[in-house]
């Protein structure tokens, strides 16, 4: 092998390593990074079962918010069409938070409640996330969606 | 009556922009002048056309014409004027038209100054630029008019997205389309060069400074829009690897391979092919970016509501561009190939290394950015990819690129000398681990702080070396040409850069507390303490302010005044307080009443110290501004002789256009 050849074949190698390196990490990064969304009457069935983190999306119900006396923990229930999840949070919530709003928690089950490090709502306050529309119809292919829980966007 | 008027000129610029595109390719094609030498005036008329158009849809704005849907749809008889002005491009068909705009300046700007490209070449850039124009002006006219009209005239307008009532927003998206738009350029070069089947080393020099302002432009509008996302949204972030910051990274990423591409290729010839393919996803990546902000395929911040001809549209009008440029690529380009040979150890290789981290980069941004849509295409479900992802890759492949970039200047071309380099690289490490371990006492051991430290005094102080070096050896006034001298910014940005991103990552305290009136929160040496709400108005809205006295070691600091505001149609949006300092910014944000019905009772605040978190944008200003020196060497401006161009010159197949370039 010519010595021109030699080096290329080494850069070639070299180039074939780092692409598998890079392939490797973003794979490994991507897995542990992926969060799925779920509506409350998916996570009742179970479907939320092998993940330790996920995402609930719904609207949040009225009259089911509730602060603590003395922190800023915060209750508060996320329901879809058939489901409900009570959710609990400590922190701010975001401005467009409110009651019959559309909302996206991050975190993960503790028993029967919904513990959530991040809370979303969109900063158009008459916008449904385009995702949890999909997945709230989803859920409940066929069924009846409630006006007020999907508000369109309207000028 | 008007509004129709902006129709007509936009259709008139639509009919000259076809002018522009096809008349001078043709021309270049059939070797026939008269159609070349259509391109300017064509682009001249168009231009007028578009400025038309736009002025009158701000006229709109200004005399609250709310027959016109988009001028009811996004402002109201409240607004300030500046503001009313800002919302031309608050939302999609505005913003389109803003993007035509610049793309005409830009135009404009280069039928200007490319009078010393030889005929056919300049043709076919104009012409190319025409082909972009007539794609985004029928997506306006056929998808999205901004001068529909909305019967009966409404007596008042919806409202501007509250979010979007700030000075950074005003500057955001104008800075960030001249980048996206500057790109296009290059773009055109690329293809002009790849349809020509030539590409002279001359022509890339033209090609660069308009590159280089490019990516000016492209870095202050993601350095405003981190600072609006750091001031306006309240959560105290500057970035968020949010679908949208991503969309404008990639091309800035790419960009900044691109830069240091042209400048291999320019000087010595070599690595034409990669230049000609960065420039296509350069600007590929800003068509993807803006059209990703303005579809709502993603769901973000700044997604708008979609309507699915648009959406259609963009993906054919992406599959031409991208699809058509990467074809021409791989049937042209190795007719373009060239240059002189390097050796392993030398700058081209510095160069690639860094270019290939760039572009693997953005790559993996792009993943990260679309998995979702692809996640969702594929049936596996709604997918989210967490900044984690992103955090953890992007540091590790742009390690080498800040360890490699003080190595730049000194290597030289072609093969690079050993000793020179190992002097410099000594005192750079003996500097680095000295002000790392100095450093070590300061920061409680934080290791993410400490090297921070000692990557930004590695950066910094290669580029204060070079400084001196060239002060040392080079005559008074060549030491720091233009070109030059903008390197020495951008790369010493990157300095700055460092400092701020690892100290205020690692050192920042943020604190989510409920606070009665007179509670104090302490952090660090500042004691926060809250003194009450009290009602306030603005001119569109009313707001809970709230006070906040900071005192330092019992002096003094400063009163802050975070508020709640809440415009009509009941937007609430944060606007939070920041005492800034070079060493260090205070924040405070006001969340909610703990009990809605009782102001005067205990509040919800977040309360941040960050360190040394001025210096992101700092460095993200010196980068912008090396761009823009660097745009302005007389080196790239200056018509080189015939024969130096003929010694530059690789031997090209096709002798004719090069008889032309030396004509």
């Amino acid at each position: 092998m010519n010595p021109t050849r030699k080096r290329r074949l080494i850069i070639v190698l070299l180039v074939i390593a780092a692409a598998a390196v890079a392939v490797g990490l973003t794979v490994f990064a991507l897995q542990r990074n992926m969060n799925y969304l779920f509506t409350p009457s998916q996570v009742e069935a179970g479907k939320a079962h092998a993940y330790s983190t996920f995402r609930l999306g719904g609207m949040v119900k009225a009259g089911s918010i509730k602060r603590s006396d003395d922190s800023l923990k915060v209750q508060f229930t996320v329901v879809d069409a058939s489901g409900a999840m009570p959710v609990v949070y400590t922190g701010i919530l975001p401005d467009l938070f409110r009651a019959n709003q559309s909302v996206i928690t991050t975190g993960h089950m503790d028993g029967n409640h919904f513990v959530a490090t991040q809370v979303l709502a969109k900063h158009d306050e008459t916008y449904m996330p385009k995702e949890l529309k999909d997945a709230m119809a989803q859920a409940h292919a066929g069924k009846h969606i409630d006006e007020s829980a999907m508000p369109e966007k309207t000028p | 009556m008007t509004p129709e008027l902006g129709q007509l000129a936009l259709i008139l610029a639509m009919l000259l922009a076809m002018a522009q595109a096809v008349l001078p390719l043709v021309g270049a094609w059939r070797g026939n002048r008269a159609l070349m030498a259509t391109a300017r005036p064509a682009a001249a008329g168009q231009a007028v056309f578009v400025a038309l158009a736009f002025l009158i849809l701000v006229w709109a704005f200004l005399h609250f014409d709310f027959s016109v849907r988009y001028v009811a749809d996004n402002s109201n008889l409240e607004l300030p004027w500046y503001y009313r002005i800002a919302a031309v491009w608050g939302a999609h068909e505005g913003s389109l038209l803003l993007w035509i705009l610049i793309l005409n300046v830009w135009t404009i700007a280069l039928a200007i100054f490319s009078r010393n490209l030889p005929e056919a070449f300049a043709a076919r850039v104009l012409g190319v630029l025409g082909l972009i124009s007539v794609g985004f002006l029928s997506f306006t006219i056929f998808t999205s008019d901004p001068f529909g009209r909305l019967l009966p005239m409404p007596m008042n307008g919806a409202d501007l997205n509250p979010v979007l009532q700030d000075p950074g927003m005003t500057f955001h998206p104008p800075m960030l389309y001249m980048g996206y738009v500057g790109f296009s350029v290059a773009f055109a070069f690329s293809i002009a060069a790849l349809l020509g089947g030539s590409m002279e080393q001359a022509w890339v020099r033209q090609a660069r400074p308009w590159t280089n302002a490019a990516w000016g432009f492209l870095t202050c509008g993601i350095v405003a829009g981190s600072w609006w996302a750091y001031a306006e949204l309240g959560w105290g972030g500057w970035w968020f690897w949010d679908p949208v910051e991503n969309a404008s990274f990639m091309p800035w990423l790419v960009g900044a391979a691109l830069i240091h591409a042209q400048a291999i290729t320019e000087k010595r010839g070599s690595l034409r092919a990669w230049t000609i393919l960065l420039s296509i996803f350069a600007f590929s990546l800003s068509l993807l970016g803006t059209f990703l902000v303005r579809s709502g395929v993603l769901t973000s911040v700044h997604a708008f509501a979609s309507d699915p001809r648009r959406g259609v549209y963009i993906l054919v009008f992406l599959a031409i561009v991208v699809g058509g440029s990467l074809l021409l690529y791989a049937l042209r380009a190795p007719k373009v190939m060239g240059g002189k040979p390097f050796a392993v150890f030398s700058r081209e290789t510095a160069l690639l290394i860094g270019n290939l981290m760039f572009a693997v980069a953005a790559a993996m941004v792009l993943l990260g950015t679309l998995f979702p849509l692809i996640g969702d295409a594929l049936h596996l479900g709604k997918i989210s990819v967490g900044p984690p992802y992103f955090g953890l890759l992007f540091p590790l492949l742009m390690t080498p690129v800040v360890l490699l970039l003080p190595m730049g200047p000194y290597l030289r071309w072609g093969k690079g000398d050993g000793g020179l380099l190992k002097g410099m690289l000594i005192r750079c490490a003996i500097a680095a681990v000295a002000c790392a371990i100095v450093a070590a006492f300061f920061v409680d051991g934080s290791l993410k702080a400490i090297v921070g430290v000692a990557a930004a005094v590695w950066v910094g102080a290669g580029v204060l070396l070079y400084v001196i070096k060239r002060w040392r050896e080079m005559p008074h006034g060549r030491r720091y040409p233009a070109e030059m001298a903008g390197m020495l910014f951008a790369h010493f940005g990157v300095a700055v850069f460092l400092i701020g991103v690892l100290l205020s990552e690692s050192l920042s305290v943020s604190r989510d507390v409920r606070m009665a009136p007179g509670d104090v929160q302490t952090i660090g040496s500042y004691q926060f303490r809250f003194d009450g709400i009290k009602q306030t108005t603005g001119p569109n809205w009313h707001a809970e302010q709230a006070s906040v006295t900071v005192t330092h070691d019992g002096k003094l600091l400063s009163v802050m005044h975070p508020q709640k505001r809440t415009y009509p149609h009941d937007q609430v949006q944060t606007e939070s307080a920041v005492d800034a300092g070079i060493t260090r910014d205070l924040y405070v944000a006001l969340g909610e009443p703990m009990d809605a019905g009782n102001l005067h009772g205990a509040w919800a605040l977040r309360v941040y110290y960050k360190p040394f978190v001025r210096w992101i944008w700092g460095g993200g200003l010196l980068m912008m501004l090396g761009g823009f020196v660097a745009a302005c060497d007389r080196r790239f401006r200056v018509k080189r002789t015939a024969t130096e161009t003929a010694v530059t010159t690789a031997p090209s197949p096709n002798t004719r256009l090069a008889g032309e370039a030396q004509a």
